[in-house]
């Protein structure tokens, strides 16, 4: 009764602004929830999820697919194990699962979403797997601590080799099959990888440029960063894609989603380096100074000292950039033709069986659906991460 | 001061002198990155001579070819027309989307601060939601959902009031009937009169120490002189009206347009309401607490304590989303809203040649954003906190 009275009737205004936002959050609310289960028709997706997902990716090889999606689940289960800095203060099991559910609640729900559209029961076995797989990445991450040997290995060379196992299940999934067959959700998903893994050191390099006391260095790299940030993502995209091929020799043609790749990472790399420069910048004079007095290189002080600290205070604003990419990769799409989710959500709606059924709502607000999940967890892990590295607290 | 050690020689080899190294070494990156841009240059050349593409800008001279809708351009004149047309349209959907985009996302942001706990959950939800969304799937849904698919066709056009005309032919609102240059004249007329009026106010309230009520007095002026000048220049307010296939009266705006615009609005009015939200918690607690202790009502705490620092601290968050929604308004081209970037595509479509035309898109958004940015930072200054 307090906490309405102070929450939602202060005052008289505040009771009517109470009414007026209470309806229009029940009729948003009613509106949505009868699209999702009443007039909404879920079979578009049902029939095309295979499509939306991993385009015409070859059916005999989907295990390959499913055994990448295992390898990533075990390594992400290893690095998050084998990162953390203390054990964390033991809890009651109802509070480890409520902030579980908190983190990781709404990729869960579309994962059971997922498997039901599929109607394919073999698809549990499959999210049990990942599941299986996480837990294992953590029992295995845990044994660097336990073996003495290991435990003067510093950390990220202990994860470093781990990595080769989810890129080799990669690697041989590409060679498998052509990546025209690729499409969906995954070359989104791959595009978007691919990018931030290339635009990473690009960005760095570009942003330590900028701030080096090298006058020529600095022009160049302030001029590619100002001339990249002046320009539309979109028009980049649509140049690449009808002139990359003047730039090259004739017998490097590159297909459409190398373009897509090539001009997210040149275009990110720009966004990346103003964000990299702002860290450095935050950095204290004296940081620099103390590692010069105790004799380090430029070199060492940058990559020792300053880098890292500067790196960790702008990680929120640097995966911002990472999940605007992610959600970017659409425009590959519409500048490019690759089949990308978006395009695949739009051309199904004209397929034979649907055709002027008006079920364009259904398909976009899968599409919307999946890319805010991934958007939304990610930022929120980004602001958890951001807690526990204490930025802005040391 | 070497010289004056033992045993160091007076002359620095000039593989060690540090001075000469520096500039081995930009010399030696410049040669790189040289390289690397005559290498494209040459390829492009090569390539581009083989294929007999020219490189010049002299397609613009050619005719168009195509139409442009909602505008009298026609087919026969040459590019540079249509390229400037198509850069009025990017002009005209920036405008209006930076002033919309602006206000509701300063109201949203607010809303998200309130002490209304719906009111803040709605917002909260509203920003969490549109945030997390890719903009070209926004404008998809605007473009293939709602203007073509739930709008109805012009003969069940809806009129909410009577006032406007809603169909999946685009949206007509009233407007007055005149010339655009008077109104124009009119509208600053009242401005310099309406500041006029304010500095006086606070001039005498300066002196006197009487309540200035400067915004009251301005607002008053600036109405007044509108309606005087409405009245004596026989302006009259034209509402539009469904007629035959099309809407007569009022203005007609594009469907293609308003999809582009609702869309642009509301994905930047999300980020923008972060950014006013984090500027108002960063403007320290104290003030609130002042401008409660002076008795200022909630709205008058809001507009003379905590927005006009909470801007300042906001303005360049502010202009990169501003220059953020130019930039995507080069999107307006996947859903036919004829703006710079589909002009572009459409022209290099007819044959003319893609790396002069889409060079010549990059360099006038790039224009676009400088002045922007110049405008911004004119601001910026004008607002920063002068320190000693």
């Amino acid at each position: 009764m307090v906490w309405l009275k102070r929450n939602l009737f202060r005052s008289p205004t505040d009771g009517i602004v109470t009414l007026v936002a209470g309806s229009l959050a029940i009729y948003l609310i009613y509106q949505a929830a009868q699209f999702v289960f009443v007039t909404g028709r879920w079979e578009i997706i049902e029939v095309n999820l295979k499509l939306l997902l991993v385009g015409r990716f070859p059916e005999e090889q989907m295990w390959v697919l499913g055994a990448s999606v295992l390898a990533i689940a075990f390594w992400a289960g290893l690095v998050a194990r084998s990162l953390r800095r203390q054990a964390p203060a033991k809890q009651k099991p109802l509070r480890v699962f409520s902030e579980l559910a908190g983190r990781f609640g709404l990729v869960f729900l579309l994962a059971v979403l997922l498997i039901l559209l599929s109607g394919d029961p073999s698809n549990w076995l499959l999210a049990g797997g990942v599941i299986a797989a996480i837990l294992l990445g953590r029992v295995v991450g845990s044994v660097r601590e336990r073996v003495g040997l290991l435990r003067r290995l510093p950390r990220q060379l202990w994860v470093l080799p781990w990595t080769l196992l989810p890129l080799g299940f990669i690697y041989y999934t590409l060679s498998l099959s052509a990546l025209e067959e690729w499409g969906g959700f995954l070359i989104n998903f791959y595009i978007a990888i691919l990018a931030i893994a290339l635009c990473f050191p690009l960005g760095v390099l570009l942003a330590l440029g900028r701030r080096s006391s090298f006058p020529i260095v600095r022009l160049i790299t302030t001029t590619y960063i100002e001339l990249i940030r002046g320009a539309p993502l979109f028009v980049l995209l649509l140049l690449a894609g009808v002139a990359l091929e003047f730039f090259v020799p004739p017998d490097l043609a590159p297909d459409q989603i190398f373009r897509a790749v090539t001009v997210f990472t040149l275009f990110t790399a720009a966004y990346l380096a103003e964000i990299v420069r702002g860290g450095l910048q935050s950095i204290p004079k004296g940081q620099t100074e103390a590692g010069k007095a105790l004799g380090l290189s430029t070199l060492k002080v940058t990559f020792l000292i300053t880098l890292p600290q500067a790196l960790r205070n702008v990680i929120p604003a640097q995966i911002g950039q990472f999940i605007s990419l992610f959600k970017d990769t659409t425009l590959a799409g519409a500048a490019l033709s690759v089949l990308e989710i978006l395009n695949i959500g739009t051309a199904i709606t004209k397929q034979d069986d649907f055709l002027g059924q008006g079920l364009i709502y259904e398909s976009l607000a899968f599409v919307g659906f999946l890319f805010w999940v991934g958007s939304y967890v990610m930022s929120r892990e980004s602001q958890r991460l951001e807690k526990r590295l204490g930025v802005g607290l040391r | 001061m070497t010289s004056s050690l033992p045993g160091v020689s007076q002359k620095v080899p000039i593989w060690r002198d540090i001075r000469a190294l520096r500039w081995a070494f930009q010399i030696l990156i410049l040669v790189v990155v040289g390289a690397l841009v005559y290498w494209l240059y040459n390829n492009y050349q090569v390539n581009v001579s083989r294929s007999n593409i020219p490189t010049n800008l002299k397609f613009l001279d050619n005719p168009a070819s195509f139409t442009i809708p909602g505008n009298d351009f026609d087919q026969s004149q040459p590019v540079r027309v249509a390229f400037v047309e198509g850069f009025l349209n990017t002009l005209r959907v920036a405008f209006v989307g930076i002033l919309m985009a602006t206000v509701l996302g300063t109201l949203v942001g607010i809303a998200r601060l309130a002490k209304n706990f719906l009111v803040r959950t709605l917002a909260a939800a509203y920003v969490e939601i549109v945030r997390n969304l890719p903009l070209l799937v926004l404008l998809t849904f605007m473009n293939l959902a709602v203007v073509l698919q739930t709008f109805p066709r012009i003969e069940e056009a809806w009129t909410p009031f009577d006032v406007m005309v809603i169909s999946n032919r685009g949206i007509a609102v009233p407007w007055f009937l005149g010339s655009g240059l008077n109104l124009a004249a009119v509208i600053a007329l009242a401005l310099v009169l309406a500041m006029l009026v304010r500095f006086l106010r606070i001039r005498s309230s300066d002196k006197t120490g009487k309540p200035s009520r400067d915004m009251l007095f301005a607002t008053v002026t600036f109405v007044l002189v509108i309606a005087i000048a409405w009245l004596a220049l026989g302006y009259s307010l034209e509402l539009p009206f469904v007629e035959g296939r099309g809407t007569t009266g009022g203005l007609r705006l594009d469907p293609s347009f308003f999809a582009l615009l609702v869309a642009l609005v509301i994905y930047t009015s999300s980020h923008i309401a972060e950014i006013v939200r984090g500027s108002i918690l960063a403007v320290p607690k104290g003030q609130g607490e002042a401008a409660d202790a002076l008795a200022l009502s909630g709205y008058q705490k809001m507009r003379i304590v905590i927005l006009p620092q909470a801007f300042r601290v906001a303005m360049p968050a502010l202009g990169n989303q501003y220059l953020n929604l130019i930039k995507n308004s080069s999107l307006g081209a996947t859903i036919s809203y004829f703006e710079l970037t589909q002009i572009a595509q459409i022209t290099v479509g007819n044959g003319s040649p893609a790396v002069p035309a889409f060079t010549l898109t990059l360099l006038v958004y790039l224009a676009i954003s400088l002045v922007t940015s110049l405008v911004v930072n004119f601001f910026n200054r004008r607002l920063a906190l002068v320190e000693r």
